[in-house]
């Protein structure tokens, strides 16, 4: 059976360690506890001794080479074995070198010292990080004694292994944990470095449209670059400062059943606890009214999307507890309505905004859909047509979709998702009838919004919908 | 410029101060006919003589108290204690006595003296001989303590400590005097309380001073190697302590991590940090991380004194922690 020749902890704080010297060559015989290199730690050079016996195989480590602990070095086998698939697992060698290290550690060996720890050959004064004492001062009373090479340190159990080590991360690279950390802390509040909200105040970035990658979700300095580098800063900027406007927002503070709903629900579903509400809408009048306005002239045609989207902004006016970003400590509700609509770009989705839509006309809001949408898909939007929704929605009507759900674009409190619109039988007044019907799911922040409340709301649209000429007034 | 030991250029800077001003003195144990215990004072005996180099009884109190006495009639006394750790039978003769002598007499005491000799940990000393003392004695408002951890910076700092007026606490190392480095000739003084940068990175800022700057040069090259740059801030006068230095380097590095020889609580590294959440609040990314000897008497036995001592291993795990590496 081959032996797998692994850089062993030498120390109790050794983590890696440089190959010194080769003792032996590819081709040697080695019997178990011959001396196959020398391995300097932390602090000594030290000998690694075989494992097992059989033929020197192959060594994966040159001289000089430094290798994290676990790190597969060499292979010994019998001179005929088929090495290949653990000569090919070097690069995955650490678990299988921890592996071996603790069958090495505690599988009787032909030496009969099972877990005998590597004697300590001797001290590199050269090289060790702490120079020797005084040679001069022998005989000294405090003179620390010259430590000479140690014996097997009796009994000591070889360090257990190390799980196999992490692939060395540069500085600069965010790690790609951020999703298993929760994006608040346990208690609600959003948790950040004193220097990510001194950047992020610079630069105009909400830390609550952040995700934090730190310890806890802690928002780090890394973020908020992570979010400038995304090429939002800009659009934040201007954005936030139009969200920031005083008198244009009502901030809640967050009462003691508040807390402990967003407390309770966060650990139950996650960062932002979502739940949906379904409704169908009866669209025939609002289909009906389109006809009308195309056969009108093209200056006065408006689709589906852009009906819903003005029957929302007006419905958010209504609801401005609906209107509101989650900030951790708080609630803010908008007076303004500046409303995100998802559309499909190449190779993913943007969410152009249409600001104040509320006070735009159907036709100002036809126009100005379309243009966003054209140059979204042109990418050629300006950071800031895209940033500083109050709440958004999604149409995939248009590509046959029923009914589906929406994912909320934090810190907003929900998304609308607006399904296809077509004919079904529906019961009116005891007869059945064929009518335009469309289904519409919004998912909403259930630290912002309650089951009630988004049901009101969402009876508001449906009022909208379903009486189309209060859109035009 | 010339390398040499540590020992080396602490020997040097005696043998010019004591050249340069005739005041000067050293006493202590096995200081004139032994070379010193360290050999720190080899050859002065016969360059300068049994009056300015002076052997004394094994009495710590005792000559310590002759320094406070021979500073008060204007000269300038070099003490030298074989360790610090011997030198707790004296602190009532350096905390009661020298530090506070100027004040108490209403500025018609100076103390120009120094108090030398090696502090901390060196191998298997066991418990009672292996301590880092340098925050009990930067407590004391009236010292000012200075810890070298490069042979130029013990030649430098001495020069200034025998020069200055005040009583000055001077840690060496056992462990350091061995080390080498390239030391300017003659006239080479390193001002007390100002830090210096030993190694520029932009990642983290390793705080240390004492024979803990070796491991912190050990720890950079380490993480060099994984492409983290950091900086490292050899404090060397840690009272008064250059706050200005340190808040540069975190305010540059948004993070930081202080390594010490001696205990937690009560630490140098302590008063560091309080500096840093002062000077450096809204630059932190991350909590500064001390780095110390574990919080038990030095053990005796190799592994586990291994195992108790601060070291580059430990070092980098904790940077690697406050960049959120790990």
């Amino acid at each position: 059976m081959a032996t797998k020749v692994v850089m062993e902890a030498l120390s109790p704080t050794m983590e890696e360690g440089r190959l010194v010297k080769w003792n032996k060559s590819e081709g040697d015989q080695i019997k178990t506890g011959d001396v196959l290199a020398e391995v300097e730690t932390d602090k000594a050079v030290m000998e690694l001794v075989a494992r097992g016996d059989g033929v020197l195989r192959k060594r994966l480590a040159n001289e000089g080479d430094a290798s994290p602990v676990g790190t597969l070095l060499a292979v010994i086998a019998a001179p005929d074995e088929n090495i290949d698939s653990i000569v090919g697992s070097a690069g995955a060698g650490a678990t299988a070198g921890s592996a071996q290290a603790a069958q090495a550690g505690g599988a009787p060996t032909q030496s009969g010292a099972p877990n005998q720890a590597v004697a300590e050959t001797k001290e590199a004064p050269a090289k060790s990080p702490v120079p020797q004492a005084p040679k001069q001062s022998q005989g000294e009373a405090s003179t620390p004694p010259q430590q000479k090479s140690g014996g097997p340190s009796g009994a000591a159990p070889s360090p257990p292994p190390r799980p196999a080590p992490r692939p060395p991360a540069g500085p600069s690279a965010a790690k790609g944990n951020g999703a298993s950390h929760p994006a608040a802390g346990t208690d609600g509040r959003r948790r950040s470095s004193p220097l990510a909200r001194r950047l992020a105040s610079d630069r105009g970035i909400q830390l609550g449209s952040i995700q934090g990658t730190g310890p806890g979700g802690r928002i780090v300095k890394r973020d908020i670059e992570n979010a400038k580098a995304a090429g939002t800063a800009a659009g934040r900027s201007a954005a936030a400062e139009r969200l920031a406007t005083e008198g244009d927002f009502k901030d809640v503070a967050l009462t003691q059943i508040r807390k402990t709903i967003a407390k309770r629900l966060t650990e139950s579903n996650g960062p932002i606890p979502t739940f949906f509400l379904t409704a169908e809408f009866d669209a025939t009048r609002a289909a009906e009214m389109r006809k009308q306005l195309a056969e009108m002239g093209d200056e006065y045609k408006a689709s589906f999307n852009d009906i819903v989207i003005k029957a929302v902004a007006l419905a958010l006016a209504e609801h401005p507890e609906v209107n509101a970003h989650w900030l951790g400590d708080k609630i803010r509700q908008f007076n303004r309505i500046h409303v995100a609509m998802a559309v499909a770009i190449e190779d993913g989705l943007i969410t152009p905004v249409l600001f104040d839509a509320d006070r735009m006309t159907l036709w100002d809001i036809s126009a100005k859909a379309r243009d966003l949408a054209g140059r979204a898909r042109e990418r050629k939007l300006m950071p800031e047509e895209y940033t500083g929704s109050t709440f958004s929605v999604s149409n995939l009507g248009m590509f046959g979709i029923d009914q589906f759900t929406a994912i909320i674009n934090p810190p907003e409190a929900g998304i609308l998702a607006i399904g296809g619109v077509e004919e079904k039988p529906i019961v009116v007044d005891g007869q059945l009838e064929i009518r335009q019907r469309m289904r519409v799911t919004m998912s909403c922040d259930h630290r912002v919004i309650d089951g009630a409340t988004g049901a009101k709301f969402l009876q508001t649209v449906r009022r909208y919908i379903e009486n189309p000429l209060s859109l035009l007034i | 410029m010339p390398v040499m030991t540590y020992r080396d250029a602490l020997t040097q800077a005696l043998r010019e101060e004591l050249q340069r001003d005739d005041r000067v003195f050293l006493m202590g144990e096995e200081v004139a006919q032994y070379n010193g215990a360290y050999k720190v004072s080899k050859g002065l005996l016969d360059e300068f003589g049994p009056m300015r180099i002076v052997d004394t009884p094994i009495t710590e109190l005792g000559f310590a108290g002759v320094g406070v006495g021979a500073a008060m009639v204007g000269l300038r006394p070099i003490v030298e204690f074989m360790t610090w750790n011997f030198a707790l039978l004296a602190l009532d003769e350096v905390v009661n006595a020298a530090a506070k002598m100027l004040y108490m007499s209403g500025g018609q005491f100076k103390m120009p003296m120094v108090f030398r000799g090696p502090n901390g940990a060196a191998l298997q000393l066991a418990a009672q001989h292996s301590q880092a003392w340098e925050s009990w004695l930067a407590h004391i408002p009236g010292l000012k303590v200075l810890t070298p951890g490069t042979p130029a910076d013990a030649k430098g700092l001495l020069k200034s400590a025998i020069r200055d007026d005040n009583p000055v606490v001077f840690l060496e190392g056992e462990m350091l005097y061995n080390t080498k480095g390239e030391v300017p000739e003659g006239e080479h003084v390193v001002p007390i309380g100002v830090a210096e940068l030993k190694r520029e990175g932009d990642h983290c800022s390793l705080i240390t001073h004492g024979k803990m700057v070796l491991v912190a040069m050990k720890v950079a090259d380490d993480l060099a190697k994984e492409g983290i740059n950091i900086d490292v801030v050899d404090l060397r006068t840690v009272r008064p302590m250059d706050v200005e230095a340190i808040s540069r380097s975190v305010q540059k590095t948004n993070r930081a991590v202080v390594l010490e020889e001696g205990w937690e609580i009560c630490g140098m590294g302590s008063q560091v940090v309080d500096f840093i959440q002062r000077e450096c609040f809204d630059d932190l990314d991350a909590p500064v991380l001390r780095v110390h000897q574990e919080e038990v008497p030095m053990p005796y036995a190799k592994n586990l004194e291994r195992a108790a001592k601060p070291d580059a291993a430990k070092a980098v795990k904790a940077i690697k922690k406050v960049m959120y590496l790990d």
